[in-house]
């Protein structure tokens, strides 16, 4: 019992380690007048460096394969991919938002130590072998994004963008209870494992159908898919640019990683039963997703309609279901991860017009004042849109190549033609860098904002790297995709 | 040790320097970076010569092979390969980037950096595209010049310019990402007949490709299709030409001559390279169908171009009538139309790229480009008259130019199996010839009424010597044909046979 317990603590040390760098920040948010953003950052940042080092620590000691917290919670590889993910989101968040909290004259304590629990919830997720642990980690997650996205309390969107979050996110964890409450009832454990051999001989009763497909709901919504993704621009739009960022990459890659263990370890046995909801969702997501960015004018916006779009492209990844498939799933959210970060990363280098005042319109003429700042956001459009080469081009290729293997050729093909669409919105930005002239005085200028160019030159350097030479980043997406489920073809 | 990397340094040297230009020159630094641009593209001409010279044209297959491991999970690698088809479209490339720069020098005065760069750039992404033999790296090269002309078009172009840009990238891309699915559906088969995946261009032509029945049940045509449609909108075939005359309106001229001489080809290459060998069933099924457009092309393009007020325009809406040409020779299917049709490839490129390069002449000095503001030239600027007229002969098919040569092989190879297409078809060299020459006509000969005309320049020794090295080409190929029809002869004798 005893050596259960310490090897149990130190499967959990990465998240232990982080939530007392949490605390760290937290507390020492309060003295010195809170106002100390240098320190601050850097202590969150040191903190998720300590996390990453425990991580090592705990894969190096752990037993391979073992089950920790009667079977609550697993180190495998495929969580330690998605960790070391959460961990490179949590390291680039102080870096995005110092500066900006600084502009802004918010509090960094509360804010940073938010973020770093947020993070914690997300890894729980990532090693969540048994629904209860995965719903504990998803709800420390939620919580933490909700007071998050209402943190710059003096302002009315942000205000409005917590509370739409907070209750559509409660309906939607709710609906996600329940789902699990049914699928008890019929199967008789919350464990996946077991779950997966009791579907074994089970009947399919509507009850246990109902369970999946309100779980399926709960998911969905969780990773910002049609029609379940109506919270999502209003959220992005009002929270502040770096927790939009944050929101945009970190919960719905969490969200994708118990998708994919819960659908594809647990559920599998139902797969026919899912297949067409989730694949009809992934229809929507890409097509209204990419429909409805192009008439937005306010960039925040366009790059939440854009980010439901992604989910749908990496949906198809799910769907595939086979070894390619979750590795192109586990891809494409490294991949989305960096672009994204990149691109918002330069949305809160030109915030200049006070709040969430981010047009299109702003860019004019970027490339004339600030060449080196429009070569850099374009690259990071071009990838999101999925241009070669680079990054995002590389991670639609594996999402498209599994979904064509596993016959969703029809699916591929609305895939492709909203990537075509997504491109017309993507390049409206480029066109204003490009083509427009900005005049004198008008539109942003970039803000000396060193800590927020790191960020963004971290991600570059990924887009970059990945979009020439992705062998490597896909290989270590592989090694973790065979060992999730119970049985993968 | 260049003879193992030739290819990749004749297809990376311009992306590079272009990259060089963008990323570390300093902004005002414009004559270096045409300097630059200059000796990139000459180096690039220098290895496309070098290649050349260790080709072997006795041999069908391709040469100066080149293979690395890139995404060995999914069976993607960069493998390279010349043959003759390829050889003499690398050729023209190479040619034209310098002739491109030199054009250019003085009219491009904004932003010249980012002229440069996106032109290397796109130098890279053709000659990639035509080198490629894995079809994942040729979609990625193919993909790769994209980007560069929405901005040459959007940038540097006239007032519609960003109209133009976007129409021309929506285009282009709606047809390229379907042919990516073809590209994926291919791998897929080859991973369910053969066990492993590929995108290699070799192992696809060992694939068993069902016909199936139907065209929605028709594995083959559907594949067809996918590829067909993205070759035939860059071609363009009509009727989806629509997006070609707003981009050669707006472009400004380097870009025009790049678009009409070096990325039309791309569709007919694409064309030549992939629907015929990998769907040869389809593509006999299809013949009629590209028949008829073909035709169509060739006669609405030039009935179109005959009632254009604006030269540039009119250049434009030839080049989609000579296309057709080029596409009747490759449906046509015999080894004379095939050779006739690439070398086709090569004479448009010429001339019209002259053509678009004069018009650019006359543009910078009046900044209209109507053919009613002209009139009478031939007085005033003699040399850009005598210039103008054999870009206008070599472009309609004169014996003795470059012209001639294609159109007579297209016609004569087609002519045994496809009498009523060739008769057809050449009723579009006749209307060619009229609408040419009336074009002629108007500017130069007419009387001079426009008194703001009496005082143009004639081109500047830098404009002939950019002018120079495609009307050398023009009389060579009339001349000696066999020089470069021999380049590409077992190539194709090699595809129709296989």
């Amino acid at each position: 019992m005893n050596m259960d317990l310490r090897a149990d603590l130190l499967a959990l040390l990465p998240e232990l380690t982080l939530t007392a760098g949490a605390l760290v920040v937290l507390l020492a948010g309060v003295g010195g007048g809170g106002r100390r953003h240098g320190g601050l950052a850097v202590t969150a940042l040191a903190s998720v460096g300590l996390t990453a080092i425990a991580l090592k620590i705990a894969v190096d000691v752990s037993e391979a394969g073992r089950l920790f917290f009667s079977g609550m919670f697993v180190l495998d590889p495929f969580a330690v991919f998605f960790k070391v993910l959460f961990l490179l989101t949590a390291a680039l968040a102080p870096l995005l938002s110092r500066d900006y909290l600084e502009r802004h004259d918010y509090r960094p304590g509360e804010y940073h130590s938010l973020v770093l629990f947020a993070t914690v919830g997300m890894m729980v997720m990532a090693s969540g072998t048994n629904l209860a642990s995965i719903y504990v980690g998803l709800e420390l997650m939620a919580l933490s994004t909700y007071v998050l996205a209402g943190y710059f309390r003096r302002e009315v969107k942000s205000h409005e963008a917590a509370s739409k979050y907070f209750v559509l996110g409660a309906l939607s964890s709710g609906v996600l209870v329940y789902g699990l409450s049914l699928l008890f009832g019929e199967l008789g454990s919350l464990d996946l494992a077991a779950m997966a051999a009791a579907l074994g001989g089970a009947e399919r009763t509507p009850t246990l159908l109902t369970g999946m497909a309100l779980l399926a709901c709960g998911f969905l919504f969780k990773v910002a898919a049609v029609p379940f993704h109506m919270w999502t621009p209003d959220v992005y739009e009002g929270a502040p640019t770096p927790i939009t960022a944050f929101l945009s990459v970190g919960p719905k890659a969490a969200a994708f990683a118990i998708f994919l263990r819960v659908f594809l370890g647990g559920l599998e046995g139902l797969t026919p039963y899912w297949v067409w909801l989730v694949g009809g969702s992934a229809a929507l997501t890409m097509i209204w997703g990419n429909l409805a960015a192009l008439t937005q004018d306010n960039v925040k916006r366009m790059l939440a309609y854009s980010s439901i779009a992604h989910a749908g492209y990496a949906l198809l990844g799910l769907l595939a279901g086979s070894e390619l498939g979750v590795q192109s799933v586990l891809f494409y959210m490294l991949v989305y991860l960096v672009s994204n970060l990149g691109a918002f990363g330069f949305v809160i280098l030109l915030e200049s017009r006070g709040y969430a005042g981010e047009t299109v319109a702003d860019y004019a003429g970027l490339a004339r004042r600030q060449p080196l700042a429009a070569f850099g956001m374009l690259v990071f459009l071009l990838s999101l849109g999925g241009i070669p080469p680079t990054a995002g081009f590389m991670g639609k290729l594996y999402v498209f190549a599994a979904a064509v293997n596993a016959g969703f050729v029809w699916l591929v093909v609305v895939a492709v033609v909203m990537s075509a669409v997504s491109l017309y919105y993507y390049l409206r930005i480029a066109m204003q860098m490009y083509l427009r002239e900005g005049q004198e005085g008008e539109g942003a200028e970039v803000l000396a904002a060193p800590w927020t160019a790191r960020a963004i030159g971290v991600c570059g350097v990924f887009v970059g790297i990945i979009g020439v030479y992705p062998a490597p980043f896909a290989a270590a997406a592989r090694t973790t995709a065979a060992l999730i489920g119970v049985t993968l073809p | 040790m260049l003879h193992d990397t030739l290819l990749s340094t004749l297809i990376l040297t311009p992306g590079a320097v272009g990259l060089v230009v963008l990323l570390l020159l300093p902004r005002q630094a414009d004559s270096a970076a045409r300097w630059l641009g200059l000796l990139a593209s000459l180096a690039t001409l220098a290895l496309a010569a070098l290649a050349w010279s260790r080709f072997d044209p006795a041999n069908p297959g391709f040469q100066l092979v080149e293979q690395r491991p890139w995404l060995p999970q999914v069976g993607i690698s960069y493998s390279l390969g010349m043959d003759g088809i390829a050889l003499v479209l690398v050729l023209l490339t190479a040619l034209l980037q310098p002739l491109v720069f030199i054009s250019s020098w003085i009219s491009i005065s904004q932003h010249v950096k980012g002229f440069i760069a996106s032109m290397l750039l796109l130098e890279t992404g053709v000659l990639g595209a035509f080198l490629a033999t894995d079809l994942f790296l040729f979609y990625v090269f193919w993909e790769l010049m994209l980007i560069p002309m929405y901005f040459i078009i959007g940038v540097w172009g006239g007032e519609r310019r960003i109209y133009a840009a976007v129409k021309f990238v929506l285009f282009t891309l709606a047809g390229s990402l379907l042919m990516l699915v073809g590209i994926l559906y291919l791998a897929y088969l080859h991973h369910a007949q053969f066990g492993v995946w590929s995108f290699a261009y070799g192992d696809m032509l060992r694939l068993n490709i069902p016909m199936g029945a139907g065209f929605w049940g028709s594995p083959q045509l559907l594949l067809f299709a996918a590829f067909a449609l993205a070759f035939a909108i860059k071609v363009p075939v009509w009727p989806l030409h629509t997006w070609l005359p707003d981009a050669h309106v707006e472009a400004p001229t380097g870009g025009s001559i790049i678009l009409a001489g070096i990325l039309l080809k791309l569709g007919t290459f694409g064309l030549m390279r992939y629907n015929r060998p990998l769907f040869p069933e389809a593509w006999e099924a299809a013949t009629p169908l590209f028949m008829v457009l073909a035709v169509v092309a060739i006669i609405y393009g030039a009935l179109v171009a005959w009632a254009q007020k604006d030269i540039k325009k009119l250049v434009a809406y030839s080049s989609v009538s000579h296309m057709g040409f080029i596409i009747l020779g490759l449906f046509a299917g015999t080894v004379a139309s095939t050779q006739g049709a690439l070398i086709q490839m090569i004479n448009h490129g010429l001339s019209t790229g002259a053509l678009f390069m004069l018009v650019g002449v006359i543009y910078d000095r009046r900044h209209t480009r109507l053919i009613e503001d002209f009139g009478g030239l031939a007085k005033v600027m003699p040399l850009y008259t005598f210039a103008f007229l054999l870009a206008t002969l070599s472009s309609i098919g004169l014996p003795g130019l470059n012209g001639f040569v294609g159109e007579f092989l297209i016609l004569t190879g087609a002519f045994a199996e496809h009498p009523l297409a060739v008769a057809l078809a050449a009723t579009g060299i006749v209307l060619g010839a009229i609408y040419m020459l009336s074009l002629v006509q108007r500017v130069f000969w007419n009387a001079l009424v426009h008194e703001e005309n009496r005082n143009l320049t004639d081109l500047t020794w830098r404009e002939a010597l950019a002018f120079a090295p495609l009307a050398l080409f023009m009389v060579w190929i009339g001349v000696q044909p066999g020089t470069f029809l021999r380049l590409s002869e077992a190539a194709v004798r090699h595809l129709i046979g296989g």
